[in-house]
């Protein structure tokens, strides 16, 4: 029974996500607000950690199978990208390496900041 | 014997194959251990060369492995458990969290744009592309959402998280990048799910910080990519 429950409230809020998806004007995928929504329901105690745990983390865990069919639906997609499969491999590389480096460079930079300020701080004391 | 009508009307052939394959995936990459090679893109390698050997055809397989991505949505709201459980985390450190993902969100798309623009890709190509620093899960469905080509995407994807396992941790230090906290802010949003294992081997902190990292970043590039695409 507890896993019913479990999936009753996912799947209860994919549904909702869908709705909101289907009504609100903004290019937000379902799931994407069916997450916001969880998260929220979450951090207002309306849903409880353990109402949902068990079932996503054995969801989140066999995550990879949801995303063979897609994966394997490139091969349809062949034509598309035909002469331009070594243009997809360059920008895909190159724009995983800008995230990593704007992204980390950033993070370390804002953390020394206000490391710092935090140090003067207690200086102060 | 035609292949394609003994199995076009079967629900579990495409469901059988995908998970027969998966599970050579996981043993072919504890076996050789090769890290451009997860079970992932193994599962998918065997599926299409599979699939084409025997003329099996696309549909047919999907007539039932569709039925795999009935969870994508469930399995995308699911992911607001580890957000939940690392908010106070996510709190601590948000202004490095939020401004240096987005930041590097910001980044990935001028990239993308420019480099593709150069290389004379067409605006489909280029739409499919902007979700792909993301997880499958969120980045499927925003590639909808912008009329790009999901199939495309998800590659894109493929090639992030294998760039990661790959490349990653040279690139930190590359960049010079030794801040645990901005280690796994990185690795999380440029490479996802893969780069979080990478991100886990270098300790605790990172791990968390990736796994906040990937949907925090799904989130950004879902507010960001719209816009960006009407600009296209």
């Amino acid at each position: 029974m507890k896993y019913m429950f479990q999936l009753m409230i996912i799947l209860t809020v994919s549904f909702a996500g869908e709705l909101m998806n289907y009504l609100l004007p903004f290019a937000v995928p379902a799931s994407v607000y069916g997450l916001v929504l969880m998260f929220l329901l979450l951090l207002t105690g309306i849903v409880k950690l353990d109402q949902v745990e068990d079932t996503a983390r054995f969801l989140m865990s066999i995550m990879p199978l949801f995303f063979i069919e897609p994966t394997v639906s490139f091969m349809n997609t062949l034509g598309l990208v035909e002469g331009k499969v070594a243009a997809l491999f360059i920008a895909s590389f190159l724009s995983f390496a800008a995230v990593l480096g704007i992204t980390g460079i950033t993070a370390q930079m804002i953390r020394k900041h206000s490391g710092r300020k935090e140090d003067k701080a207690d200086g102060s004391k | 014997m035609d292949l394609n009508e003994l199995l076009g009307d079967s629900l579990f052939f495409g469901i059988a194959l995908s998970l027969v394959a998966f599970r050579a995936g996981v043993w072919m990459e504890k076996k050789w251990k090769i890290t451009v090679l997860n079970a992932l893109l193994i599962s998918v390698i065997i599926i299409i060369v599979l699939l084409t050997v025997t003329g099996i055809s696309y549909e047919t397989y999907q007539y039932g492995a569709k039925y795999l991505s009935f969870f994508l949505t469930p399995v995308t709201v699911c992911l607001a458990v580890p957000l939940y459980k690392q908010v106070q985390m996510l709190l601590t450190n948000l202004p490095a969290v939020l401004i240096s993902i987005a930041a590097g969100c910001l980044g990935h798309a001028v990239v993308i744009v420019l480099l593709l623009t150069m290389f004379g890709a067409d605006r489909t190509l280029i739409l499919s592309l902007l979700p792909k620093s993301i997880t499958s899960a969120i980045a499927l469905g925003v590639a909808a959402e912008i009329e790009g080509v999901p199939g495309i995407a998800v590659m894109g994807v493929m090639i992030a998280g294998a760039s990661g396992a790959v490349a990653g941790s040279a690139l930190l230090k590359v960049f010079r990048i030794t801040d645990p906290v901005a280690q796994g802010l990185a690795l999380g949003s440029s490479s996802h799910a893969i780069g979080t294992t990478r991100a886990i081997e270098m300790g605790e902190l990172q791990a968390a910080m990736s796994s906040l990292a990937i949907v925090i970043t799904g989130l950004l590039t879902v507010l960001m990519v719209p816009w960006i695409a009407a600009l296209l």
